[in-house]
């Protein structure tokens, strides 16, 4: 088999449903779509979140670049660094995400577990989306505009190289997990 | 609700579809390796916000029609359509449903009770904030490029210099919003 596979060819279509399918389950299971675990991240009264994506980013960047460094997949995909458009789009994201309690995709899961709240959202986000899009030519020419400096890695603004960053990386999280398991575990009191 | 939760599962497999929870490092591992499989058979990394801004320009065109969208600048190079994410964004709902349908996780919530101690149990109040709130968070998405999955995970994992500013600065900015949303208890 010659991977990649076309992605919107029928068995890309399928291997979509099965990740998607093990994704909402993941999500689902990992708690991030309750309203209450998400909020409590920006009260700093659960950490659930951070431990998820940082476990996530840890073991599928240290994946993925081991998979780069064999030859097993192609350039990387990220998205370009508009600074003053990444810290401002960020910092809307974060007032959405506290407001509603999700954030897109565990907003999608949430929905489909009947909360009418994140349907509501749901409906909001499609809304955002139209705004958007009607803005775009204004924000393009001036707000992306600023700071523009492409799709860059961290390893190409540092010259810190990827396997310092790793490095670096899972020294934080093992460090950031240790206190979270002993020294900084909130208190049960959610509310 | 947690110490509910492990009695009740306690004889059963951690890792039960039937449980409400699985332990947290085990669910990030799990995303972890799908974004090895997502990036090796299909190269696309797994993503949500740019998705759900394709469909917002099909619903857009149902009002206008779709051939004003594609007038539209954004949508002209994201074209709406029904495709590989298409198929992802209807499948995370799918498996979060039947992951929810199975721990008894349903709920038809409107107001969660977090939100009812410091802003009411008015369901009007709560709605307008979650639309408010899933309108910035989409449009906060679109213009920084990505959301939680997009950025947050798939943007980081691969060490991408935008990724790493969305990750902080959305942090920074959902505690200052929260410290205003749950700063006094309405009782």
């Amino acid at each position: 088999m010659n991977l990649p596979i076309p992605k919107d060819s029928t068995a890309g279509l399928i291997l979509s449903a099965v990740f998607g399918l093990i994704f909402g389950v993941l999500l689902n299971k990992g708690r991030v779509t309750d309203y209450n675990v998400i909020v409590n991240l920006f009260r700093l009264k659960d950490f659930t979140v951070v431990k998820i994506m940082f476990t996530a980013i840890i073991v599928g960047g240290l994946g993925v670049f081991v998979m780069k460094g064999a030859g097993l997949i192609g350039e990387y995909q990220i998205k370009a660094a508009d600074l003053l458009g990444v810290a401002l789009g960020s910092a809307i994201f974060g007032v959405g995400m506290a407001l509603l309690g999700y954030c897109p995709g565990t907003g999608v899961a949430a929905m489909a577990t009947g909360r009418l709240h994140a349907v509501v959202g749901f409906f909001g986000m499609i809304a955002g989306g139209i705004v958007y899009a009607f803005s775009y030519t204004w924000i393009k020419a001036n707000i992306l505009s600023i700071g523009a400096m492409g799709k860059v890695r961290l390893s190409d603004v540092t010259g810190v190289p990827d396997i310092a960053w790793w490095v670096i990386l899972v020294a934080i999280a093992a460090g950031v997990f240790y206190l979270l398991e002993t020294k900084f575990k909130p208190s049960q009191e959610k509310i | 609700m947690s110490s509910t939760d492990t009695t009740e599962s306690s004889n059963r497999s951690s890792l039960s579809l039937r449980r409400k929870s699985w332990n947290s490092y085990a669910v990030g591992t799990g995303i972890g390796v799908l974004s090895w499989l997502v990036f090796l058979i299909v190269n696309k990394p797994l993503g949500m916000s740019t998705e759900i801004s394709k469909f917002s320009g099909w619903v857009a065109g149902i009002f206008m029609g779709q051939e004003a969208i594609l007038q539209n600048s954004y949508w002209a190079s994201k074209t709406p359509g029904f495709g590989y994410s298409t198929v992802f964004l209807i499948f995370t709902a799918v498996g979060a449903f039947i992951s929810a349908k199975m721990s008894g996780d349903l709920s038809t919530e409107k107001v969660p009770p977090l939100w009812e101690k410091y802003q009411g149990t008015g369901v009007a109040k709560r709605m307008v904030a979650a639309f408010a709130g899933g309108a910035l968070l989409l449009f906060g998405a679109r213009m920084a490029g990505g959301c939680t999955s997009g950025h947050g995970i798939s943007g980081t994992l691969q060490l991408g210099l935008s990724s790493w500013l969305f990750f902080p600065v959305m942090l920074i900015s959902g505690i200052i919003t929260a410290r205003v949303i749950f700063r006094k208890q309405v009782n």
